[in-house]
């Protein structure tokens, strides 16, 4: 029987590995965007979980704003990360150092 | 019931409904730079205006959408100053805009569109509402970050800015769904009855962390302000100006809202967290401000110094203590549109200068604006008996009387620290060596912020404008 506990380990170890994602990193922006994405999916397994634990409709309601809100963000990022390229012509996260201290 | 909802969040379906409208005539009007000035004027008086119509409209509490949404003095307060700031700012743009071939219709639009989410997030009762406020602002403010799509160092400001915005509204995320699945439900008042019967459980706990953590990253508090110096150079200085108004009010705010709000029962259990992110962001700030020769730099270290002191009100956990933040607020973001209207015409043959060193005897090239600004960097400083020592002694006076006497001594020491970097501009100025001087010349509207900012703060000594009352009035809702 899968419990609330498994489901909040889960949610728990796919939200550190994205922290340490964006953090650990050395390869490029991308990574960092998905590494995003995986903090915000856990803490939609968190509220899904949680939803169904307290049977409460609210916490499934809050996914799918996170859900709306994270394709937006997706969008936003990878925008910039366009214009950042066309300026630096590399995405490697070493080289987003124009300015430093 | 839907007809009262709507009517409470009026101001902001009106400024929602005028960002689209005008964003459809941006599109289909072939004049892309008339169109683009009128758009310019008409947001700035849109936003000047919804902030008379939120500040004259009648006191009381009222609520919509559940509870989702409240508007209450604490509220109008702080949107009242996120509004003006925001305007003063938008109408100080127009010149380096068009400047740089930026003047576009989609920068008052988005600017509108991220004061919408501000005012979200000062009136959020439910963490939904938090959050889709918070997003709604940061998304905004991402773009025009990186709005100089040629400039490396405005896109790559953007970069940072997203990149550790979407962490920190990730870590308030997961400190959400920590609190609704531990206390059941979303909205603050329930939480407040959850924790008031049962106490901070160790899941709560986590979640408070969690929210508090994400949140210190938007006023950019020791230690997650990381983001602010390299995001304060590299975006366009109008831009740069926004970060250190508006936005700010609005996240101070939004913890304000949050802590007393949702956690009023265990001030205890919050007000360390607090101490610690006011002392860290107070001695940062200060001391890392010293070694800075870039004045955009050296203002994001100054906001960081600066949110420590506000953070201090909080962290007394008192009524007094929200009204010494909603005062050293006001404050700030009355001097920091003086300070930029001054940095934005900073120039040497038609090229923005942003070089400390480049003020150099400032005071023989322009005599009037060198004083303007000497006493708005006295003002920064805290120095008596201008206003900025008025909004520091409101801070400390909160935290001794909170029996935070520690504290209130740390930070008088920061401010004296602080004061070392605020007064070398004005030694530059008036001492310094002779450079190239800057050529810019001062528009008018310009003149009149940057005297404006700096008269209030000499004039202001007599009763602050009868901030204090409306503050203490505005704090006292909140804590109701």
């Amino acid at each position: 029987m899968i419990g609330i506990e498994q489901y909040l380990g889960l949610s728990a170890v796919l939200f550190v590995i994205g922290i340490f994602g964006i953090f650990l990193n050395r390869k490029n922006v991308i990574v960092v965007l998905m590494s995003i994405e995986l903090m915000l999916l856990a803490v939609n397994i968190n509220f899904v979980a949680f939803s169904v634990h307290l049977g409460d409709m609210v916490g499934q309601v809050f996914t799918l704003f996170i859900l709306t809100v994270a394709a937006a963000e997706a969008a936003i990022g990878l925008a910039i990360l366009v214009v950042f390229y066309r300026n630096r012509g590399a995405i490697d996260v070493d080289d987003v150092n124009a300015m430093k201290g | 019931m839907l007809s009262n909802d709507i009517s409470v969040i009026l101001p902001e379906l009106m400024l929602v409904v005028y960002a689209m409208a005008a964003l459809m005539v941006g599109v289909y009007s072939r004049k892309q730079d008339a169109i683009s000035n009128l758009i310019l004027w008409t947001t700035v008086v849109v936003l000047a205006v919804a902030g008379f119509w939120i500040g004259l409209s009648p006191e009381g509490t009222s609520t919509a959408f559940n509870e989702a949404f409240i508007n209450d003095g604490f509220a109008r307060f702080s949107k009242v100053t996120l509004l003006w700031g925001a305007a003063a700012i938008l109408a100080l743009s127009r010149e380096y805009l068009a400047k740089n071939k930026l003047l576009k219709y989609e920068y008052p639009l988005l600017i509108t569109l991220s004061v919408v989410g501000m005012m979200m997030m000062v009136s959020a009762g439910d963490l939904m509402a938090l959050y889709l406020g918070l997003e709604l602002q940061s998304l905004a403010l991402y773009v025009i970050a990186s709005f100089r799509r040629d400039s490396l160092r405005s896109t790559e400001a953007g970069l940072k800015y997203f990149v550790l915005g979407a962490l920190s509204s990730g870590l308030l995320l997961y400190g959400a769904s920590l609190v609704y699945g531990f206390a059941g439900t979303t909205v603050f008042s329930g939480i407040y009855t959850v924790v008031e019967g049962e106490g901070l459980s160790l899941g709560l706990l986590f979640g408070l962390v969690f929210l508090v953590t994400g949140m210190a990253f938007k006023v950019s508090a020791v230690p997650f302000h990381m983001w602010t110096p390299d995001v304060y150079e590299g975006s366009p200085t109008p831009v740069t100006g926004l970060f250190a108004t508006a936005p700010k009010m609005a996240a101070a705010a939004m913890i304000a809202r949050v802590l007393f709000d949702a956690f009023g029962e265990v001030i205890s259990d919050w007000q360390q967290i607090l101490v610690f992110l006011s002392l860290g962001s107070m001695y940062l700030g200060s001391v890392a401000a010293i070694g800075q020769t870039n004045i955009k730099r050296l203002m994001a270290y100054s906001s960081i110094g600066h949110m420590g002191f506000a953070l201090m009100g909080l962290a007394a956990g008192t009524e007094q203590g929200v009204q010494a933040l909603l005062i050293y607020m006001a404050i700030y973001v009355t001097m920091n549109v003086g300070v930029f209207a001054f940095i934005l015409n900073m120039e040497r043959d038609g090229q923005a200068v942003t070089d400390i060193a480049s003020l150099g005897l400032y005071s023989k090239v322009a005599p009037a604006r060198a004083f303007a600004l000497a006493v708005l960097m006295f003002s920064l400083a805290g120095i008596p008996p201008l206003v900025g020592f008025f909004g520091k002694f409101y801070a400390l006076t909160a935290a001794i009387d909170a029996g935070l006497f520690w504290l209130a001594v740390a930070g008088a020491f920061a401010s004296v620290i602080g004061a070392f970097y605020y007064l070398r501009i004005v030694f530059y100025m008036y001492f310094g060596k002779e450079t190239a001087p800057l050529t810019g010349a001062m528009p008018t509207l310009h003149w009149v912020f940057l005297g404006g900012a700096s008269g209030a703060m000499v004039l202001g000594v007599v009763n602050l404008f009868g901030v204090e009352t409306i503050a203490g009035l505005a704090a006292a809702t909140l804590l109701n």
